[in-house]
């Protein structure tokens, strides 16, 4: 704040205090009656009169009294323009105290996980119920509170894995993040609706569900040239890339005959966002811990 | 002293009880107006694109300040939630600013990358698809409804007007960058980018 505007509210804030009180004194002594005397000033309405008695006195002491504290205050806190006040208050300093306070507590505490293996830290009971609070907080929005899931927010609780459930894999992912790329069409932008038919069909396949045999050979001929690069010649997928397994009924973004079309025909794109600087490596680390429990049981 | 002078003439009245209670307003609001700290961006800082400004006016209509603030106080139970506390040259470029006062919702002054987009599309189309215990209304007229195109130089040439640094540039390619999209992507595109600016703890 420029000089001017630190003597602007200086000015205005003593000059409402001390103006105040002035007001307060000037009137009080030029009251006509020290004591009730119930005069009135000469008008009434329905009944009711208006009567020129002094101010009470538990009024006066109020009034007084506020001024008193409105000074004080000024003088304590950061009131007066520039000036800093004699306790030095400021609300990013209380901030920091706080933080100060409590790291100084929860500090011990997660450097005690963060020195965890994250198996070890998954079985620790304690340490999953910090976890889970963290989980609820910062996962559940996307994954439920329960870890399970949504269309097209992977289920953490089952054994099927886009990136890889090894602990260490889990703790990347949450770290920097993951970003999925299914291409439209796979890599033969191309193709023809028969063609994404047929795939159709042959993804269908996997667990019973084509009734067309024809269409399934025609589409595991057309997966060989526009999915194997990612999904492998076997379809199971490969973690490196987080090409999802396509033989196991397990469907991030819909089982159905027209979701799986839909996915062919328009590609997608999942976004895991990166934790990291958000929450910071202990937590990460003991969430990891937490996300791998989910699996384990 | 006679107060029957004050009482009685209420064209000498008024003006006194104006500079009375004005006293606030010229202590804590005014000195704010010349205050270095509120006109100053903070580094890195940029005004929205065309798109996130039509998704900010989007945010507007539908009165999503009534429910979630951009106002991250600094308390830590707030800082822990939701980052960095909220500072003035975060929001100089926003007219107005949309700190709100009430929070049904969680605040969304950081909300920008905390999840995907695939998420706030899909959220904001039902937000019991993705958050079952959501009580947020659903909004699936922003996947139809196309942008006006015609009015988005008009709010760039409003803005620049009060000070926001929009280049010719900017406003000559504004209707051409919103043309044809949805209102959908224009509000995802306003909040992916929420506070980002100023981003650690």
């Amino acid at each position: 704040m420029t000089s001017f505007w630190s003597f602007w509210t200086s000015i205005i804030i003593l000059g409402t205090i001390f103006g105040s009180l002035w007001l307060l004194y000037i009137v009080r002594k030029s009251e006509p009656f020290k004591t009730e005397t119930d005069q009135s000033v000469g008008h009434e309405f329905d009944g009711i009169e208006e009567l020129d008695n002094p101010m009470p006195n538990w009024w006066v002491i109020m009034f007084v009294a506020t001024c008193i504290w409105g000074f004080g205050y000024a003088i304590l806190y950061p009131t007066l323009g520039n000036y800093e006040g004699l306790l030095g208050w400021t609300s990013t300093g209380q901030w920091e105290e706080e933080v100060a306070q409590a790291d100084e507590k929860y500090a011990p505490i997660f450097a005690k996980y963060a020195a965890t293996p994250i198996a070890a830290l998954a079985k620790d009971s304690e340490a999953m119920k910090v976890g889970q609070r963290l989980f609820a907080n910062n996962c559940a929005v996307c994954h439920g509170s329960s870890g399970r899931g949504a269309l097209g927010f992977p289920n953490l609780t089952d054994d099927d894995w886009l990136y890889g459930g090894e602990p260490e894999t889990i703790k990347q992912t949450l770290l920097l993040g993951r970003n999925g790329q299914m291409p439209a069409k796979g890599l033969k932008p191309d193709m023809t609706n028969s063609d994404v038919n047929d795939l159709t069909h042959y993804l269908l396949a996997f667990s019973n569900r084509s009734d067309d045999a024809a269409a399934v050979e025609r589409g595991g001929k057309m997966f060989q040239t526009a999915c194997v690069a990612c999904h492998g010649a076997d379809a199971k997928g490969v973690q490196a890339i987080g090409a999802p397994n396509l033989t196991d009924n397990i469907w991030l973004y819909g089982s159905s005959a027209a979701k799986i079309t839909q996915t062919l025909l328009h590609g997608r794109a999942g976004v895991m966002p990166a934790q990291e600087q958000a929450l910071g490596q202990e937590k990460v680390h003991l969430l990891a811990a937490y996300v791998y429990s989910l699996s384990q049981e | 002293m006679k107060h029957e002078i004050i009482e009685k003439n209420l064209g000498l009245m008024i003006p006194l009880i104006v500079v009375a209670i004005s006293f606030g307003f010229l202590v804590e609001v005014v000195p704010l107006f010349f205050h270095k700290d509120m006109k100053t961006p903070i580094e890195g800082l940029t005004p929205h694109t065309a798109l996130e400004l039509e998704g900010r006016d989007i945010y507007i209509r539908e009165g999503c300040t009534t429910c979630h603030t951009q106002m991250i106080r600094p308390f830590r139970a707030e800082t822990e939630r939701y980052g960095h506390y909220t500072v003035a040259g975060e929001h100089v470029y926003e007219h107005p600013f949309l700190w709100g006062s009430k929070r049904t919702g969680p605040d969304l002054a950081r909300v920008g990358g905390r999840y995907s987009d695939d998420w706030q599309r899909a959220h904001l189309y039902n937000p019991r698809n993705v958050v079952p215990e959501s009580k947020m209304p659903a909004y699936p007229w922003l996947f139809t409804a196309k942008i006006d195109h015609k009015v988005t130089a008009d709010k760039m040439r409003a803005l620049r007007a009060v000070g926001v640094p929009y280049t010719d540039e900017d406003i000559a390619g504004a209707a051409e960058a919103v043309k044809g999209k949805r209102e959908i992507e224009a509000m995802v595109a306003y909040l992916q980018q929420l506070g980002t600016v100023l981003k650690n703890k």
